[in-house]
């Protein structure tokens, strides 16, 4: 049998490229965080212009696949497929055969039936990505797997900061609440490791993963050193009744809630939202000219268009997006 | 205890193999000549008389192996497994008897449910397969079955396996009764309050991953009930599939107490740890999952000085399209009868991690000591059953080969080294590659 394979092996032709994805921050090398941060830039400054549609992906098919509900994600992935000129296809579980017992191998299958060129997936369960790339042709964009990576979030994040402080190397975030059940917080650890900045962890006993590889504390008093402070939301949804993480969500926000009192003036604060007010992060601050909640919702947009082009074209955003550009 | 249909023993002569049976102390080239399917002779330069003449020259002859921890899925899960497929699975790894668990639809709790099995049995399995019966109806931890007439009807011990007992009184009922069936209860520890919807280990790859982990402790606090409680009913029991230090280091304090406990391990928690789940492959899903280096380590150790006493596959087989799925989608379970021998050779005969006499006396006499079967054996008057086995033999796992139904393993792809190249099982050619 072995025999076979090897024969096999040699007499096939050698085959496409592997298909780029993003499934995971740690598939990423700082390079490609580095290249990523530069295509944005690129796309923000064409969004000055009047006309903000770019040509990029014209013909191209994108495919959103959301398995939860959420609003900034899939909207932003909408908007910025749109703003590169591909057509867009969004399917929510909710009113699809999903409802009706349907696999996601068969739904991957299906979709992938419609030559997808990228297919940006959101799923409670870890592996789904893979599951996707596994069965279809498609480059895949994780748009968040159940607690395991958000990555676009954390490019988003990593961008954000970068242009609101004009630079990465050698800052301080702490992140604050409910790193258990965080997405976020997983790539986002991995994105700050590849970009050089510090980073700890703060929360509840039972809501820092026991075994992380990072800095954690109990103590809110360890965000005051902090250049940036990035609030997690308490996700009640994956608070089954009587988990007790924490005794109650008052006695949350007395010890851990994110307080203008607890903050140094200037001190930045980020959330990826959907903020619970009065909860994890106290109105005031929320609404304060430190929050880069807006700013990082705005990133999104052209985070995630490079994210696209990244994964279509392979490469640094270069002469030819730019002549795009030009021509629009 | 055991059932197999009915084949007539074979003449057979396995000549030059090297032949170690590490019990009876054999370790030497010698002819093993079988008459009728028991062995007749044992020496140099023996008469092959009309017998068939199996050439053993460069292969290990041992005693074949019994696995005590295997599901048919019979009934209810005929797609996944049956009797006649498990068994011929079985024998394709070397083995000449299986012990089935209870957790099938419905669950065998009840003499009519176990004497269709033993019907089935007698007409279908290729090697000697025996039943283990529930502890409570259904499996629900509620009320005890009846074991005494169970043990009648042939069941081989009692288990629960797939989910613990709960309830610390009931436990203690159980072992009480299990003194009048006068069959062992194999337990499967799981503290449910701290394994939650646990899927792997929990440590640094769950955190990193975001996986919710099922902690060591939540096996080794329940083994600890499980030890204390036969402790003071002065009974035996036997733990399921041990996958952590601190179930280890409860075991070894309680045996050197003097409680009769046993306990088995199976080849991919003595093989992998929880690094491997980095694939997110979902036929790396298993419970109790794979821990850590230092809990794969101390699994070693105790099967090496016989703390653990056997090692059993845990044979689970799952539908494809069950496991096709994302891991934390997936059911627990792997397969491993036709894949456990080579695995072992592989990944620790080989490296030097363990002798391959330690590896055969922990599937063979030790299982036997544990459950009170028939040991086999290499010895003059005893049926023939024997594994012929290549040390050297290159091969990959390839999903086609399996006689299982099912094909989740964990090994697909894999490159082994070490097959089974013949199995005798009650006297009869069971395998042959």
């Amino acid at each position: 049998m072995n025999t076979i394979r090897l024969v096999h092996d040699d007499l096939r032709p050698p085959g496409p490229a592997p298909r780029r994805h993003l499934i995971s921050i740690a598939d990423l090398t700082r390079d490609d965080v580095q290249r990523l941060l530069g295509t944005a830039r690129t796309f923000e400054s064409a969004l000055d212009r009047e006309v903000k549609k770019l040509p990029t992906l014209k013909g191209r098919l994108v495919v959103n696949l959301f398995y939860e509900s959420s609003t900034r994600t899939s909207s932003s992935f909408e908007l910025a497929a749109k703003r590169l000129s591909a057509d867009t296809l969004t399917l929510k579980a909710a009113g699809s055969s999903v409802d009706k017992g349907e696999s996601l191998k068969d739904t991957a299958l299906t979709l992938g039936a419609y030559d997808p060129d990228v297919i940006v997936i959101r799923h409670p369960q870890i592996g789904a990505p893979q599951l996707v790339a596994r069965v279809t042709e498609a480059h895949i964009v994780n748009a968040g797997d159940g607690k395991n990576q958000h990555p676009t979030q954390a490019l988003l994040d990593v961008y954000t900061i970068q242009q609101q402080l004009g630079r990465l190397e050698g800052l301080h975030v702490a992140i604050v609440g409910d790193v258990l059940h965080s997405r976020v917080a997983r790539s986002l650890l991995q994105a700050f490791a590849l970009v050089g900045v510090h980073c700890k962890l703060v929360g509840p006993p039972a809501l820092l993963p026991r075994g992380m590889n990072a800095e954690m504390t109990t103590d809110i008093g360890a965000i005051r050193d902090a250049d940036v402070v990035y609030v997690l939301r308490m996700q009640q949804e994956r608070m089954q009744a009587g988990a007790n993480y924490v005794p109650s969500l008052r006695e949350y926000a007395a010890r851990w809630g994110i307080t203008p009192e607890r903050l140094r003036p200037g001190q930045k604060v980020m959330h990826p939202g959907p903020m619970n007010r009065g909860v994890e992060i106290d109105p005031r601050v929320a609404d304060s000219v430190d929050a880069l909640v807006e700013r990082q919702v705005r990133s999104g947009l052209v985070v995630r268009m490079a994210v696209l082009y990244d994964v279509l074209t392979g490469g640094p955003v270069g002469v030819r997006a730019l002549a795009a550009a030009e021509v629009a | 205890m055991l059932y197999i249909k009915d084949r007539p023993g074979e003449d057979v002569v396995i000549r030059g193999a090297h032949v170690l049976d590490p019990t009876e102390g054999i370790d030497a080239t010698l002819d093993v000549r079988i008459d009728a399917g028991t062995i007749a002779a044992i020496g140099e330069g023996l008469d092959t008389n009309e017998h068939r003449v199996v050439d053993g020259a460069g292969f290990v002859l041992t005693p074949a192996f019994i696995d005590p921890h295997v599901h048919l899925r019979t009934p209810g899960r005929e797609d996944e497994e049956t009797i006649a497929s498990g068994t011929a699975a079985a024998a394709a790894g070397g083995y000449c008897a299986i012990l089935a668990m209870p957790n099938t639809d419905p669950v065998v709790d009840s003499a009519a449910t176990l004497g269709a099995l033993v019907e089935i049995a007698g007409r279908e399995a290729e090697i000697s397969v025996g039943f283990l019966a529930a502890i409570t109806r259904g499996q629900r931890g509620e009320e005890l079955t009846e074991m005494a007439e169970l043990a009648d009807a042939g069941a081989v011990a009692f288990s629960d396996d797939g989910v613990p007992v709960v309830s610390a009184g009931l436990m203690r009922r159980a072992l009480q009764y299990s003194s009048i069936s006068g069959r062992k209860l194999a337990l499967h520890c799981e503290e449910r309050s701290l394994s939650r919807d646990g899927q792997v280990h929990e440590g640094s790859v769950a955190a990193e991953l975001g996986f919710t982990g099922y902690p060591s402790v939540g096996e080794s606090v329940m083994v600890e009930r499980d030890l204390a409680l036969a402790a003071y009913e002065g009974q035996p029991l036997h733990l399921l599939h041990l996958s952590a230090a601190e179930s280890v280091t409860a075991l070894r304090r309680a045996r050197a107490a003097g409680v009769a406990a046993t306990a088995e391990v199976t080849p991919h928690h003595l093989v992998l740890t929880d690094e491997a789940i980095r694939s997110l492959d979902a036929n790396l899903k298993m419970n109790p999952p794979l821990r850590s280096a230092e809990d794969r380590a101390a699994l070693i150790e105790a099967l090496k000085d016989g703390s653990i006493e056997c090692i059993a596959t845990d044979h689970a087989p799952h539908a494809l399209h069950e496991k096709d799925v994302p891991f934390e989608a997936a059911p627990f379970g792997v397969t491993g009868l036709e894949t456990a021998f080579a695995v072992l050779n592989t990944h620790l005969v080989r490296p030097g991690v363990l002798t391959l006499a330690t590896v055969i006396e922990r599937m063979t006499a030790g299982p036997a000591r544990v459950f009170g079967l028939d040991r086999p054996r290499v010895a003059v008057g005893a049926r023939a059953n024997l594994a012929l086995l290549d040390l050297e033999h290159e091969w990959e796992v390839d999903a086609q080969s399996f006689r299982s139904r099912s094909r989740n393993s964990w090994l697909l792809g894999e490159l082994l080294t070490g097959a089974v190249a013949m199995t005798i099982a009650g006297g009869a050619v069971a395998f042959e590659r």
